[in-house]
């Protein structure tokens, strides 16, 4: 099962590689991870998707708690959190999809950030089931080129991640 | 008062309290050197190689509790110390290494003897700092003995470039330190020690399986008083021998691989297993499909990441062993009545445990011709003092140590257990001797494991440490070619060492004294000999060449499929 992760790290040196060589060393899957600071100075967050079985789930999470870097660790999967991704979308529009494309965009609430005679780039926000989902719509049409973001995610609520 | 930085890491060695570092000169760390030359608070030992002055590090600390401290140079210096801090890391050593690094400005530019050594380290450290500013060095150095000691113990490494060791500044040593991402979990929940309790007095066939972490908390006492207040059956892994008297009746030995049958069925019959500071290797539990299948399990550990990882918990606590035990011992006083119960009830436990100890004991056929390794284990034991330590290397001679020498006291067995490995036993046993100058320091090695660090003759003749050094000699790579003898159909490839040495000879061109036999008659005058000389001897015992390590649990099988005749 997918899990996403926040994981609240000091901002130090090398802290994405200490947590980066822990999926690999111990054969955990990594299907995203996000960083960048926060709010609060010297603290960083990353998000993490994750796979894997309960009993993996928990080694993941008590494994990352150990890492003497990391500050916490809450998994959102229990739908808890919010999710959300970013994807920039290079798509051929040309003659006779260019209306096509400009109604997928304004279907899916994105923007098109780049124009050229031959192709728009589209700037589509959501979370990641809606962004599979207009990438399936704009595959037909000449998909180009494609950056995700990966997840970042954050507790539903009026708290804090401090509880 | 404003001092350079390979004087403020000095003056910060002296604050943590440490009296002796294994360290190597070079290149990168020469300012530490010559700040040393002049710093008399701290003795310096010099090994011949820094993979040995680490494992001099770790001896130091498994027989002493403290952290234990070595000092490389960069680049290949620091690669050296490598093996040395995964040994560390895989037992939970508490270690702080300290290697040299190029200037700031060079690194990253495959500067000569420039290595990413926090890189390389990063799977084999519990933690690890690079110093970019002289201002942060009190600090981490302060954050790296805290780390080290603290929690599950482990090596921290400190790579501390050139330009920040010239570089100065005043030197604060911070009084405390308090790391917000890290807050181990030393106080075990009392509700669960409770309910655990309960568990306990419930069962009808319970065994404590305690590991190297009953050793490393300093929880031996708590153990023993907890488990003979219950008379309960206790089994150690290899890491956890000495925490409980081996000499205590309730006492099954060493299970696992090469564990007693007694504690290898009564792991597998039992209806409670308590693991206290163990991990479930699989080297213990054998084919995890039927291990322990009627059992359920308390597991208590400092480490979260240990529970659960092998094998379902039925009950964890998160938690120091000591606190955890002291705690158990409080409430099975509070229950007098239903500990004796208790006592009465599993009366026909011991009685089937008596049974398997009667019908296959750890044994051994003698011989009047040829010694016995077992033979050669069992009269050290009966000729050392009661607190010598023993330091072992890896193979078929750690075995018959593990199952022979009897380990009544902790800190007395420094083994590399979970990284196994082989030229661990002489630095290891120089570092104890260096930390207890007056204690017997023996270290029991076989042919192959003993001349991976050899040279360390030299650094125990020059700095006047008396290891008695013992070695098993069968002329082969004798676990492998075990294996090889039961699994791959005696085809002994590589693991015939074939050219004989002269170890008595070597002794004496390392200026120590050396005894050699291969007569069992011998054995006992060769020990008293060695045991009189005021400085280090080699004793070589040449042994039954194809003795085997028995029982014996083939990789992969059940616990209770033990090889015991083969």
């Amino acid at each position: 099962m997918q899990h996403t992760i926040s994981v609240l790290v000091e901002n130090e040196f090398g802290v994405l590689s200490r947590v980066a060589s822990l999926f690999s060393g111990r054969g955990f899957n990594l299907d995203s991870l996000s960083v960048a600071p926060t709010n609060e100075e010297g603290m960083s967050r990353m998000t993490i998707v994750t796979r894997g079985d309960e009993q993996i789930l928990e080694q993941i999470t008590k494994q990352l708690n150990k890492l003497i870097d990391v500050i916490k660790v809450v998994d959102f999967t229990d739908g808890s959190g919010v999710e959300r991704e970013m994807a920039l979308i290079k798509v051929t529009a040309e003659d006779d999809n260019r209306a096509e494309v400009l109604r997928i965009v304004d279907i899916f609430r994105a923007k098109i950030i780049d124009v050229t005679p031959k192709s728009y780039t589209i700037e589509a926000t959501g979370n990641p089931v809606k962004i599979d989902a207009i990438l399936e719509l704009l595959r037909p049409l000449g998909l180009k080129e494609l950056v995700r973001t990966g997840s970042v995610a954050i507790g539903r609520g009026a708290k804090g991640w401090k509880g | 008062m404003k001092m350079n930085g390979a004087r403020i890491m000095l003056e910060c060695l002296k604050k943590e309290g440490v009296d002796t570092i294994f360290g190597y000169p070079g290149g990168t760390v020469i300012n530490i050197y010559d700040e040393l030359f002049s710093f008399k608070e701290i003795r310096h030992i010099l090994p011949r190689h820094e993979q040995a002055g680490t494992h001099a590090a770790d001896g130091y600390a498994r027989a002493t509790g403290r952290v234990g401290v070595c000092l490389a140079t960069s680049g290949p210096g620091a690669t050296n110390t490598v093996t040395g801090i995964a040994t560390a890391y895989m037992d939970s050593i508490p270690m702080v290494i300290i290697t040299g690094q190029v200037p700031t400005p060079l690194i990253g530019n495959d500067a000569f003897q420039e290595v990413d050594i926090i890189g390389i380290t990063r799977p084999c450290t519990k933690h690890s700092f690079l110093v970019r500013d002289v201002k942060d060095l009190a600090l981490i150095m302060k954050k790296a003995f805290y780390i080290a000691r603290t929690g599950r113990p482990g090596p921290v490494l400190v790579d501390l470039p050139k330009d920040v060791q010239i570089a100065q500044t005043e030197f604060i040593y911070p009084e405390t330190v308090d790391i917000r991402s890290y807050k181990p979990t030393l106080g075990g929940h009392p509700r669960q020690v409770e309910k655990a309790m309960a568990m306990m007095l419930e069962a009808r066939r319970p065994v404590v399986y305690v590991g190297g972490g009953a050793v490393l908390g300093n929880a031996a006492e708590e153990l023993t008083v907890l488990c003979r207040k219950l008379t309960i059956p206790v089994t150690t892994t290899l890491m956890g021998l000495g925490s409980f008297p081996e000499n205590d009746p309730n006492s099954l030995g060493m299970l696992g691989m090469h564990g007693a049958y007694c504690a290898n069925m009564a792991m597998t019959n039992s209806d409670l297993i308590i693991a206290i500071g163990a991990r479930f290797d699989d080297r213990v539990t054998g084919k995890l499909a039927t291990f322990a299948p009627h059992a359920r399990i308390i597991h208590v550990d400092v480490d979260p990441t240990s529970i659960k990882k092998n094998v379902r918990v039925d009950l964890p606590i998160v938690g120091d062993v000591k606190d955890v035990l002291a705690k158990m011992i409080k409430q099975a006083d509070k229950l007098k009545d239903k500990v004796a119960e208790f006592q009465t009830a599993i009366a026909p436990w011991h009685d089937d445990i008596a049974g398997w100890k009667a019908k296959h004991p750890i044994g051994y056929k003698n011989s009047t011709t040829v010694i016995k390794p077992q033979f050669v284990i069992q009269k050290l034991r009966e000729l050392s003092d009661d607190d010598a330590i023993i330091s072992t290397d890896v193979g078929q001679h750690q075995m018959w140590t593990a199952q022979f020498f009897q380990f009544n006291k902790p800190r007395t067995l420094l083994t590399s257990g979970g990284l196994g490995t082989m030229g661990y036993g002489l630095p290891a046993a120089m570092g104890a001797q260096a930390a207890f100058p007056g204690r017997q320091v023996i270290t029991i090695c076989g042919d192959g494991g003993v001349q991976m660090n050899i040279q360390e003759m030299a650094t125990l003749v020059q700095n006047k440490l008396p290891v008695k050094i013992v070695i098993l000699n069968n002329n082969f790579l004798g676990m492998v070619r075990q294996w090889q003898e039961l699994f791959f159909d005696k085809r002994y490839s590589s693991t015939c060492m074939e050219l004989p040495i002269d170890f008595v000879k070597l002794a004496d061109a390392y200026g120590a004294k050396g005894f050699s036999t291969s007569k069992p008659g011998e054995v006992e005058k060769v020990i008293k000999a060695a045991f009189k000389e005021k400085g280090p001897v080699i004793m070589e015992f040449k042994i039954a060449r194809e003795e085997k390590v028995l029982p014996m649990v083939p990789a992969g099988a059940a616990l209770n499929e033990m090889v015991l005749n083969a």
